[in-house]
């Protein structure tokens, strides 16, 4: 690695590190970017989908270039038990209509790869293959990195080396994580053809589907399944929040292996072959879990900083992410004209950030998080869908009691008047 | 589709693996059974396993995720880190 002393060193080439360079570069600024991969992306995962609005301020018009799977004009949501599932559809012009509000499936080795290629074109240079060991300080502040023997020096280092950000923890900037603020998904990249894939889920080769589910494929735990649609590949997962591990004895590898074979999903997959196999922690605690978001000489962005929400029919971090790392750029290029980056001038990162659509939906989904720990969304709801739909469409012969007395039984047999009404109340403030 | 198991699916990955050295420092003489049972469940690479009262782990395969970690350091996960630059695993799709 070289003497010189950069403008900023950025640690981590996912979607945050990488933003922030290709603003710096384009700034003028001299950046570096050190990934521990072989190449950007090679470490990333993602279940995913991205919204493109944020990646757009950056690159306008970046889908028509970039390697995107398919943009997403369905979604699908579901209530599974083990053998039922009651389904949302919803497609429509108004999804993915315009470049600011479309998202995307992508597939992270190439999608970063990309972006990776964007930000050399702008002017930083990038240097994979190497694990960041440490920050190095001088009296508290941070000027440089050491990496095994080597170390790098710059007026700012930029924290996006993802959600355990071992680094961010070093500095005390951020606490471990706790069990309750983070789910390990495991997905499987799965081949169809392109054409399999289009009559099987209705769409075009340029149009996608992102598909969640909450019940079954966790076996009632806190968590969920996921689907999208990749060109000729789907992506197949499950999360599921660390703190409920154990609710039921199936392990997560078998989570994954249940839902693929779920009669609701099953018939998508056949004929496919797995030809990946990925885990990855999700941060899930939303506004809670922010961690100090800056320091004397450093910023923190993207995962490294908890930035996501779940809402449980969407999931979003990458916009997040891209948006982050973009505003600890705009804070680095100001610091620079003033030759300051104190904790006190870098606390504009801070300012912009709580200005930004990162806080507002942060802060607006704040009841998400205590929400999506209430068990009978997991159990109880499902079980009572399966139970009303299954009885409003059959048909018997027999007498039949009507929805209302459906309804009212049903929730008798699986819920207790101050659970719904506690419920309903989350549900209000939540939303 | 055609049932895999995990090695299976792993054998799918592209992985450099230090053989040697793993980033991972486990207390393999553990005998807490409720924390070894977290551990074994919530890998998605069953780097954790518990076999007939034999408690064992390997980081050939670990996924990187940090999943142990935050389940368990300080207890049975004494140690956590990523491995050195170029080894571990490597996504192509991601």
């Amino acid at each position: 690695m070289s003497e010189d002393k950069f403008n900023a060193i950025i640690v981590g080439g996912g979607l945050a590190g990488l933003s922030a360079a290709i603003v710096l570069a384009k700034a003028g600024l001299e950046v570096i970017v050190i990934e521990r991969g072989d190449a950007c992306g090679m470490k990333n995962v993602t279940g995913g989908r991205l919204y493109g609005h944020s990646l757009e301020k950056i690159i306008p018009g970046f889908a028509q270039e970039a390697p995107i799977e398919r943009k997403v004009t369905k979604e699908k949501i579901s209530l599974m038990t083990e053998t039922g599932s009651l389904d949302i559809g919803f497609s429509s012009d108004k999804l993915s209509s315009t470049a600011e509000s479309a998202s995307y499936t992508v597939l992270r080795a190439k999608f970063d790869e990309w972006l990776a290629e964007k930000a050399e074109e702008a002017g930083a240079e990038i240097v994979p293959g190497i694990r960041v060991d440490e920050c190095i300080t001088e009296d508290g502040k941070v000027v440089g990195i050491k990496a095994g023997e080597d170390e790098l020096f710059a007026d700012v280092v930029i924290l996006a080396d993802g959600v355990n950000s071992l680094l961010a923890q070093k500095l005390g900037l951020k606490k471990e994580l706790e069990p309750a603020q983070v789910a390990v998904g495991a997905k499987e990249v799965i081949k169809l053809s392109e054409e399999t894939i289009n009559e099987r889920f209705g769409v075009t080769s340029d149009e996608g589907v992102a598909w969640m589910s909450a019940g079954d494929p966790t076996v009632g735990g806190f968590g969920g399944g996921f689907l999208y649609t990749n060109k000729d590949t789907v992506s197949l997962g499950v999360c599921a929040t660390l703190s409920d591990i154990g609710y039921s004895e199936v392990s997560v590898p078998k989570m994954l292996d249940r839902f693929a074979n779920h009669p609701s999903i099953a018939p998508y997959l056949e004929g496919g072959e797995i030809v990946e196999y990925s885990a990855h922690l999700v941060p899930e605690e939303g506004i809670h879990m922010v961690p100090q978001l800056y320091g004397d000489g450093v910023l923190v962005v993207g995962d490294a900083a908890g930035l996501c929400i779940n809402l449980g029919f969407t999931v979003r971090g990458m916009d997040f992410a891209i948006e982050s790392g973009r505003l600890a750029a705009e804070t680095v290029i100001r610091a620079n004209t003033y030759g300051n980056f104190s904790a006190a001038a870098l606390s504009y990162y801070k300012q912009l950030f709580d200005n930004s659509f990162i806080m507002r939906d942060l802060d607006s989904s704040k009841g998400f998080p205590t929400l999506l720990t209430r068990r009978e969304i997991f159990t109880n709801l499902p079980d009572m869908a399966d139970d009303i739909a299954a009885k409003l469409f059959t048909v018997t012969g027999e007498p039949d009691q009507g929805i209302v007395m459906y309804i009212i039984n049903s929730l008798a047999e699986h819920t207790s008047a101050t659970d719904l009404v506690n419920m309903i109340s989350e549900v209000l403030e939540a939303f | 589709m055609k049932k895999m198991t995990i090695e299976d699916k792993l054998g799918l990955d592209l992985f450099h693996t230090d053989e040697e050295n793993s980033h991972i420092k486990v207390d393999k003489e553990t005998t807490d059974e409720a924390e070894i049972h977290k551990l074994v469940l919530a890998c998605p690479a069953e780097c954790y396993k518990y076999d007939d009262g034999q408690f064992s782990f390997s980081h050939l395969g670990c996924l990187e995720c940090g999943t142990c970690r935050v389940l368990s350091k300080g207890k049975i996960v004494e140690d956590w880190n990523y491995p050195m630059g170029t080894r571990g695993v490597f996504y192509r799709q991601g």
